[in-house]
């Protein structure tokens, strides 16, 4: 990432509400991992959340794509209320697009196959369009030569830039990032937070799971800390990081920044 | 009385010949286990209790009842129930029924040796369970249960053998005649072990081939 300042012209937030999370609890039996989660994200917004491993930040964003089941409380993606209904559950599938911290390629699959089979399969695009529109996301994460090879012959970096890409080509509207860069080697963190901010410079509504707190302050509009299933404290970051208000955010930010 | 290749040359070409009948059962045998197994595999990870219970029961069954036994009883019970099947249609059947219990539970095991974020990248992507199971789940077990498949085939190829009980003119089956016309087991006999030793030698070798090249996805 580079350290000059970036063009935040694109970055727009509107009034429009994309996610609306009220009151949510989950348990993992008798484990209160998330507890009482209220949280509204507009159009545009870029949200880093962080907090201490165990503080359940991850798992309040895979709730948000139903890859964990909230047990209390309400999640609305899209004006689109998150329930057992399959139609549902797909509908909203279809709108958030989500990056892992292991990528989660299809290793048997060659990287244009990873970016395509979810739009012949789901869209029903046409092959060759769905090719087409890969290559066009390959492109923009700057990988377009590697489409024929398979992601066990990239590196990290590379098959994380092929996930950001897979997600890209279902049009998402919202994108989820789950630790992206914490299982990369640290010369290529770089690279994904350049394709991160080239998103949010486009306008897209991101919610990203990170301890990379320059991109926080780069990108971010606003900061949210979780610790022990709660949200604690969430502000703008210049704010977030000069004046915390909780003393587990002070201790938090103690501990990462002061290392 | 002496060893003599003579006996073996003059009688090769028949052992060669019932040589094919022994890999066409055993090849249509594997194809029937693992199409099989497949569906009998998919029904043991069912959300179903009836469809798992039944999965389990099959593959208890066939795992359980030795093979001759169960291959005698579909050549003259089926026939009862008014079924009449050639009798290498009946053996490869029967033998790809045993063997998909066998390739159901290799299956099993490769399905569980998938990492859980293959299944989360799919849901993500909104992508619908036959495509989860058709072009992620399956073709991955398929390559991580290959040397077990392979193992499974090899097996199938000795164990064609035991057709000969129903009288289909496999290897084992027209060795025993050649012997009874010659009275040259030792000859007869050895020619047999040698051309078994080629297939499942040759099955291998394709087997560490087909390895190698399915293999380039996963380095």
């Amino acid at each position: 990432m580079s350290e000059a300042a970036i063009d935040t012209s694109g970055m727009k937030v509107t009034d429009e509400v994309v996610i609306e999370i009220q009151h949510m609890h989950k348990w993992y039996g008798e484990f209160h991992v998330l507890k009482n989660v209220n949280l509204t994200v507009n159009r545009g917004e870029r949200i880093v959340i962080c907090g201490p491993s165990g503080s359940g930040k991850s798992t309040m964003i895979r709730c948000i794509n139903r890859l964990e089941e909230h047990q209390q409380g309400h999640i609305l993606v899209d004006g689109i209320e998150l329930t057992n209904d399959l139609k549902n559950i797909d509908a909203i599938r279809r709108e958030v697009g989500m990056v892992f911290q292991h990528f989660n390629l299809f290793p048997h699959l060659t990287v244009l196959e990873n970016c395509t089979l979810a739009p012949i399969w789901v869209r029903q695009t046409p092959k060759k369009d769905a090719e087409e529109q890969a290559m066009h996301f390959l492109s923009k994460v700057k990988i377009p030569d590697q489409a024929h090879k398979y992601p066990g012959q990239l590196s990290g970096g590379q098959q994380q830039r092929v996930a950001i890409a897979r997600s890209l080509c279902m049009n998402p509207r919202i994108m989820l990032f789950d630790e992206p860069t914490s299982a990369l080697d640290p010369e290529m963190i770089s690279e994904v937070l350049d394709t991160m901010i080239e998103l949010a410079q486009e306008g897209m509504t991101m919610l990203c799971v990170t301890h990379e707190m320059g991109f926080a302050r780069k990108v971010a509009n606003r900061v949210i800390f979780m610790d022990g299933g709660e949200i604690i404290e969430q502000n703008e970051p210049e704010e977030f990081f000069t004046n915390p208000q909780s003393e587990r955010t002070k201790l938090f930010l103690s501990q990462i920044l002061n290392h | 009385m002496d060893f003599s290749f003579q006996v073996i040359s003059h009688n090769f070409p028949y052992l060669v010949s019932a040589a094919r009948w022994t890999i066409l059962i055993s090849f249509l045998g594997m194809l029937v286990g693992l199409l099989l197994g497949i569906g009998i595999c998919a029904a043991r990870l069912s959300h179903h209790g009836w469809l798992r219970r039944a999965a389990a029961l099959y593959i208890s069954f066939f795992r359980g009842v030795p093979l001759l036994v169960q291959l005698l009883a579909f050549f003259y019970i089926l026939p009862y129930a008014g079924v009449n099947l050639p009798a290498t249609v009946a053996a490869f059947l029967s033998i790809g029924m045993c063997s998909a219990a066998y390739n159901a539970e290799i299956l099993r095991g490769s399905l569980q040796a998938i990492s859980p974020g293959q299944r989360e990248a799919a849901d993500a992507l909104g992508i619908p369970p036959l495509a989860l199971w058709r072009r992620i789940l399956v073709p991955q077990a398929l390559r991580i249960g290959l040397p077990s498949h392979i193992n499974e085939l090899i097996l199938l190829v000795k164990v064609s053998s035991l057709a000969s009980v129903v009288g289909i003119g496999e290897l084992t089956r027209v060795a025993q005649n050649i012997t009874g016309q010659t009275y040259r087991p030792l000859e007869i006999y050895m020619a047999t072990a040698v051309i078994y030793f080629v297939i499942n030698a040759l099955i291998a070798w394709g087997g560490r081939r087909l390895e190698r090249r399915l293999g380039v996805g996963q380095r």
